[in-house]
């Protein structure tokens, strides 16, 4: 299947400042109708990667074409318009809490179409059928769990039926219900109004069970990639470490120190 | 131990070059900030066209900026309107001239403690409240989903808050000062004697609209731009942990009441001076 890519980026280097890259070189390509999961460690660099592609941060060298677009050449405006086309749920839903969960997922028909209020009442409880809570339309962000927040911020995200869905750690602090419900929830919905979504996470099972590609990041560079098949048999030592949580490896244990003796006051006046 | 917990490797000219290295990082972060602030002021005006075109949002920050502000407002006013009634009267009868307590309280009230005292309450309950609503906004990643919806938070959360603010401040002090006048009228009038009908027409006679009335609500004007812009800015710019918000929220309160006394010094300077104040 030679589709064309929804996101392509080359050679991407970024740092926040000059002296501390956080990407070196990145390159990936994400066709159109996959859910492709992008896996690191804390602190890897894969939400910087994210943020990237979603227009926030503009890569310091490189190319990033993100649905035709050439992110690198796009004003503030035309990110703006790139991202109409773009959803992206939040770790944590980031919900409006002074609004109801109905005006959270009206909030972007109302901002950016003239849609009479009937028909956005009626949109909006499509969507939030599609996330098994229409029931809870006229409650506020504060009476949801951590679980039906992120459903409503789901919601929220495909309210314009977005091409390309960006999702940041979806499956942080959920319980095993709800992970498996919003786990599902990305598959299905990608399937059916035919999106393309980026998976940022850590927890390879819930990822593995609904990707159909990987990318691995570590220190700022892509490791490793394939089906979840593929890692899954990897002999690569990064990913054989991060797949099966071991505690040792190409990651260390220990964050970088001078000598242990120099840090011990006894041993080091004996010495 | 190791060697950056040891203080003696530290040399004199070491310290004062780490001192100064301090002082010098301060400033500059200061001044940048500054400049920070300007430019976020001039964005903010630059994207109010949705705070007018839809009034509905700016209307909804009014009600919380202003009109839950005004039993603070009003019961404040009331407080010293009444203590002013009581102070004014006792020095103005010594020169045999008590009649003249209306003209003393309103233009007490109207020139200086409707729109000073109305900021100062204005800043630590509406201003607090905004700051701590936008860097809550923010730490909660709202402020960053609005922008991922294509939305300009400085359009959508900050303008609407800022022309809010602006609005309600001279109304707020102009109902402070009426409720003060109202209450030196209790005091003067109803509790010590004062002849009502001198205690209206001198106030009447001595406070001129555009002298005095005028020149307060400017007061009010400017120092509702002046705690508002605060607080929006401390509030878009904290730091997105609860300690960040917190400090803003502070900090918001601070530097907008110093901001209050100062512009109020120099307000009065640039209008009640010069030879034209009564």
């Amino acid at each position: 299947m030679a589709s064309a890519p929804i996101v392509e980026i080359e050679n991407v280097t970024f740092g926040y400042d000059a002296a501390r890259p956080v990407l070196h070189g990145v390159s990936l390509r994400i066709e159109s109708g996959r859910v492709v999961g992008i896996m690191g460690q804390s602190g890897c660099g894969k939400t910087t990667l994210l943020r990237i592609i979603a227009g926030w941060l503009k890569a310091s060298a490189g190319t990033t074409r993100v649905l035709g677009e050439n992110l690198d050449a796009l004003d503030s405006a035309g990110v703006f318009a790139l991202r109409r086309k773009m959803g992206m749920l939040f770790q944590f839903g980031a919900l409006f809490t002074d609004m109801t969960v109905f005006d959270n997922v009206a909030f972007q028909m109302r901002e950016h179409t003239d849609l009479p209020e009937e028909l956005i009442g009626d949109l909006v409880m499509l969507k939030l059928e599609a996330v098994g809570l229409r029931g809870a339309a006229r409650l506020m962000p504060s009476a949801l769990s951590g679980g039906m927040a992120r459903r409503v911020a789901l919601a929220r995200a495909i309210a314009l039926d977005p091409h390309l869905m960006l999702y940041d750690e979806p499956f942080t602090g959920l319980d095993p219900i709800s992970l498996g419900v919003i786990a599902r929830l990305i598959r299905t919905l990608n399937d059916s109004l035919g999106q393309t979504s980026i998976v940022v996470s850590h927890d390879v099972e819930e990822c593995f069970a609904i990707v159909d590609y990987v990318y691995f990041v570590s220190d700022g560079r892509i490791v490793a990639q394939g089906t979840p098949e593929e890692l899954r048999r990897s002999a690569e030592p990064f990913v054989v470490q991060f797949v099966h949580g071991e505690t040792d490896g190409p990651i260390p244990f220990h964050y970088p120190a001078p000598g242990y003796q120099a840090d011990l006051a006894v041993v080091a006046e004996r010495g | 131990m190791p060697s950056w917990l040891s203080v003696a490797e530290r040399t004199p000219s070491a310290g004062l070059r780490q001192w100064l290295e301090g002082l010098g990082h301060a400033v500059t972060s200061k001044i940048w900030r500054l400049g920070f602030a300007a430019r976020f002021f001039g964005a903010v005006l630059l994207h109010s066209g949705t705070a007018f075109r839809r009034f509905g949002l700016t209307i909804r920050e009014i009600y919380f900026a202003g009109v839950q502000s005004m039993i603070i407002i009003l019961v404040s006013g009331l407080f010293v309107g009444m203590v002013l009634g009581l102070q004014g009267y006792d020095t103005l009868q010594r020169y045999g001239s008590g009649e003249a307590l209306g003209v003393l309280v309103a233009l007490s009230l109207v020139r200086e403690l409707g729109p000073v005292v109305a900021g100062l309450l204005f800043a630590s309950r509406a201003g607090s409240a905004i700051t701590a609503e936008i860097g809550l906004m923010k730490a909660t990643e709202q402020i960053a989903a609005m922008e991922m919806m294509a939305v300009d938070p400085i359009a959508r959360v900050v303008a609407p808050r800022f022309w809010a603010g602006v609005i309600s401040m001279p109304l707020l002090a102009a109902l402070f000062s009426a409720m003060g006048i109202f209450g030196g009228y209790l005091i003067g009038v109803q509790l010590i004697g004062v002849d009502e009908g001198a205690f209206w027409s001198q106030m009447q006679a001595s406070v001129d609209v555009r002298q005095d009335v005028l020149n307060g609500v400017i007061k009010s004007l400017v120092f509702g731009v002046a705690v508002t812009w605060i607080a929006v800015f401390e509030g878009y710019d904290a730091p997105p942990t609860a300690e960040g918000v917190s400090g803003a929220t502070t900090r918001t309160v601070v530097t907008s009441s110093l901001a209050i006394l100062a512009l109020d010094f120099m307000l009065t300077a640039l209008m009640f001076t010069g030879g034209s104040a009564k």
